[in-house]
């Protein structure tokens, strides 16, 4: 039983880690109907301009806490820059082209950051700085760190922030309203320019924080560590319905989970014949049974054909 | 609806399609075109490693092994068939990828390249092997360790590095000894993790140990906490991983996290700088084995640790002297047959006797390296501490000994005159005490030295005879 126990609290902390990802993905999408491949880059971008920030400031004397603040500040300013450019250069232009173009772009732009990184920070892996001290509970049997819970408030936090911010703002009014329609929205007097790049930048932004988190959790990056992340992200996304918010926390902690019980108990199952690597395998079956009986996602909008 | 479900039902193609291709990179030939003098033939060199994902600072430093090698043949100048030539690297990447590595291996083929050193990984290895081979060119590989690559029947697959049936073997030893009663296994599904786990299992299971959890992640992962949460419940007294450092790393703090107190062991992908990097204070302690002897034990490895880091300015990562020696054993092959033609020089690569960094490099009939050694080393205060260095050759080893004891006798007379001196000093008072402690110091001294130098001649006597 503790074993379960365990397992559970092993999945809630990934799903937690996919939520926080998928929050960006969602965003953009609901708003525009975009899926940003590059998202998972800008979490390893904001991750690995912690560890330069951070490191060079422990480095040279300060406190961690306030390396960790400065590095998680730069992280977040270096990634909402990014987000805006990303759209600014590689989104905006193709605003009213085929659907397939932006999606292309957006994967291009995903390689592009890829090898941007590798050429600033290299091949090697870098080891993330502790930041937070290392505390360890033990609850029936089961273990986990201080680290691991900050990760799940932080991401349940962050989810109810932005539900506010999109229900109760002006600016979550006017993004709801270019979701909806954005001839209309602009017609209205909304600047839709102004709304996509907010939702670029806060996507961005949530992103760098994504990033910040799984650093401290694994204490390990490396140029390519966004890509697997953001691909699963994705996944949680459209397992709790892309366009929605709290679809995509949901679909985020359901995957983790799932993830985490098929790798822990799928050998037993099938009596060894399948291995604890067959744990996707587990993860995707779900989507696609998911996506059949309900192809907009457990919790996808009911929305009216835009195109 | 329709719409935006299909740009979905696109983005989950688009996302398997990458996810199954990978990041390619643009090769790039290293080499520099230099001004021809004389006339001259270029040798072209093909060498293959992941430049790009998980395992891409391995690659980096397989590459830098082989650029040091040919920046050396290239000064001294070689002459083959009464010309000049001239080696020149065409350096691929395979992304760790079997796909990617049967490509690159294909392009070249196509280049026609008169020996291939590389991959590195054997999962890339093995597929490519069967191009090189039906092309009959020449390929030496410095640290794929898979058995499957040489059992394949083909001539021209060589690799200057034992072989996962002799490390698998020795690491069941050394976890027998350590007193392990139950052991749970995790590899990482590639032809070398999975490859290596096996062996590890046959040895260990041979000698008595229980294998109480089979367990498997990937070579991209960074999340263990599900199988090792799996393994803390089977209670296993050591984990050993078939895989890699970049994942081996995370393993071993996640194992500290969950509070497993188990071993933890793993083969060469985890006796990395790297490993200790990425694992932190939970890798202190724990043992890991790589084929051949440790640089230091080598006539010629701290010289080359030193040319390594002067040149790069980055310490040897792994396999980068393995690299070194199999360029450097294709070139010698080449000036043996006096051919760099692969159909002329390829029978001399099978009866090379080249004495290099890593060893004294000879192959038998499968192209496996001759008596390969295994060494197990152990982490300590972020360094890797020599245990012991198991099976293997015991040419090699005698002349390690050799070389130990000539260092002990060296110290000894060192000793021996540091006493005189200090018997000059304190001549004045107690001459015939000082005088005669120091004489029975220098005695056991110089004793000492002639049992290790005895020692070292009697196992050199053993090996020849057994030779």
């Amino acid at each position: 039983m503790d074993i379960f126990l365990q397992q559970i609290i092993n999945g809630l902390v990934q799903g937690s880690i996919y939520a926080l990802v998928a929050l960006g993905y969602t965003m953009v999408y609901g708003i525009m109907g975009l899926i940003n491949f590059a998202h998972g880059e800008v979490v390893m971008i904001g991750t690995l301009v912690t560890i330069t920030v951070a490191g060079s400031l422990i480095k040279a004397g300060m406190p961690v806490a306030v390396a960790g603040l400065a590095g998680l500040m730069a992280a977040v300013l270096v990634c909402m820059a990014l987000g805006w450019a990303l759209e600014r250069v590689a989104y905006r232009p193709l605003r009213n082209a085929p659907r397939l173009t932006p999606l292309i772009t957006a994967i291009g732009m995903s390689i592009v950051l890829q090898n941007l990184a590798m050429m600033i920070w290299g091949r090697n892996y870098m080891t993330f700085p502790s930041l937070l001290p290392k505390v360890d509970f033990e609850f029936a049997g089961a273990n986990f760190t201080m680290i691991q819970v900050i990760i799940v408030l932080v991401s349940a936090a962050t989810m109810g922030g932005l539900l506010l911010l999109v229900y109760r703002t002006k600016l979550g009014m006017a993004m709801r309203a270019t979701a909806q329609n954005p001839a209309v929205a602009s017609l209205m007097g909304v600047n839709i320019n102004r709304v996509i790049a907010a939702a670029f930048v806060i996507g961005s932004a949530l992103g760098a924080l994504a990033g910040v988190m799984v650093g401290t959790y694994y204490e390990i990056a490396h140029y390519q560590m966004g890509f697997m992340l953001g691909l699963k992200a994705f996944t949680a996304a459209v397992l709790g319905g892309i366009g929605n918010l709290a679809g995509a926390m949901l679909g985020g902690i359901l995957l983790g989970i799932i993830e985490a019980l098929g790798a822990g108990y799928i050998g037993d199952l099938t009596g060894g014949f399948l291995g604890s690597h067959y744990q996707d395998i587990f993860a995707f079956v779900v989507l696609i049974v998911v996506l059949m009986f309900k192809p907009s996602g457990l919790f996808g909008e009911k929305t009216g054909d835009r195109a | 609806m329709q719409a935006k479900l299909s740009v979905v039902a696109l983005s989950v193609a688009a996302a398997f399609a990458l996810s199954a291709c990978g990041q390619k990179e643009e090769p790039k030939p290293v080499a520099a075109p230099a001004p021809a003098a004389k006339p001259e033939v270029v040798v072209k060199l093909g060498h293959v490693a992941p430049m790009t994902g998980p395992q891409a600072h391995l690659g980096k430093d397989n590459e830098n092994g082989a650029v040091l090698a040919i920046e050396e043949l290239n000064a001294k100048g070689m002459e083959i068939g009464g010309a000049k030539v001239k080696f020149q690297l065409l350096a691929e990447d395979d992304a760790a990828d079997p796909k990617q590595g049967a490509i690159v291996a294909q392009k070249l083929v196509d280049a026609k390249v008169n020996g291939v050193i590389g991959h590195l990984n054997s999962g890339t290895t093995i597929p490519a092997s069967k191009l090189y081979a039906d092309a009959g060119i020449p390929q030496i590989s410095g640290s794929a360790t898979n058995p499957k690559y040489t059992q394949q029947g083909f001539a021209t697959a060589f690799r200057v590095m034992a072989n996962d049936v002799q490390q698998g073997k020795s690491l069941g030893e050394f976890a027998v000894k350590q007193g392990v009663k139950t052991v749970a296994i995790v590899d990482d599904r590639t032809a070398y993790g999975q490859g290596l786990a096996d062996e590890f299992k046959k040895a260990a299971e041979a000698s008595g140990i229980k294998v109480v959890a089979n367990e498997y992640t990937t070579d991209k992962a960074t999340d263990f906490k599900a199988i090792l949460t799996k393994i803390k419940s089977t209670k296993a007294e050591m984990v050993f991983f078939g895989g890699m450092d970049a994942q081996g790393g995370p393993m071993a703090k996640q194992m500290k996290e969950l509070g497993i107190k188990a071993k933890f062991l793993g083969g060469d992908g985890v006796c990395t700088p790297e490993f200790m990097k990425l694992g932190g204070p939970a890798t202190e302690g724990q043992f890991c084995s790589l084929p051949g002897m440790p640089l230091e034990k080598l006539a010629k490895g701290p010289e080359f640790r030193e040319k390594f880091s002067k040149k790069f300015g980055a310490e040897i990562q792994l396999y980068a002297p393995y690299v070194y020696d199999a360029v450097m054993v294709m070139a010698d092959s080449m000036k043996r047959a006096d051919s760099v033609e692969p159909a002329k020089f390829l029978p001399a690569v099978g009866q090379t006797k080249y004495d290099g960094v890593t060893a004294m490099v000879e192959f038998d009939a499968l192209g496996d390296l001759k008596g390969g050694a295994i060494s197990i080393y152990k982490y300590t205060g972020g360094k890797l501490e020599y245990v012991e260095t198991l099976g293997g050759s015991t040419m090699e080893m005698a002349k390690a000994e050799v070389k130990e004891a000539v260092a002990e006798v060296k110290d000894a007379a060192k000793a021996v005159a540091g006493a005189a001196t200090a018997v000059g000093k304190e001549a004045v008072s107690d001459v015939k005490d000082a005088a005669k402690a120091a004489t029975e110091a220098g005695k056991d001294a110089v004793k000492a030295g002639a049992e290790a130098v005895k020692n070292a001649a009697d196992a050199t006597k053993a090996a020849v005879e057994k030779k």
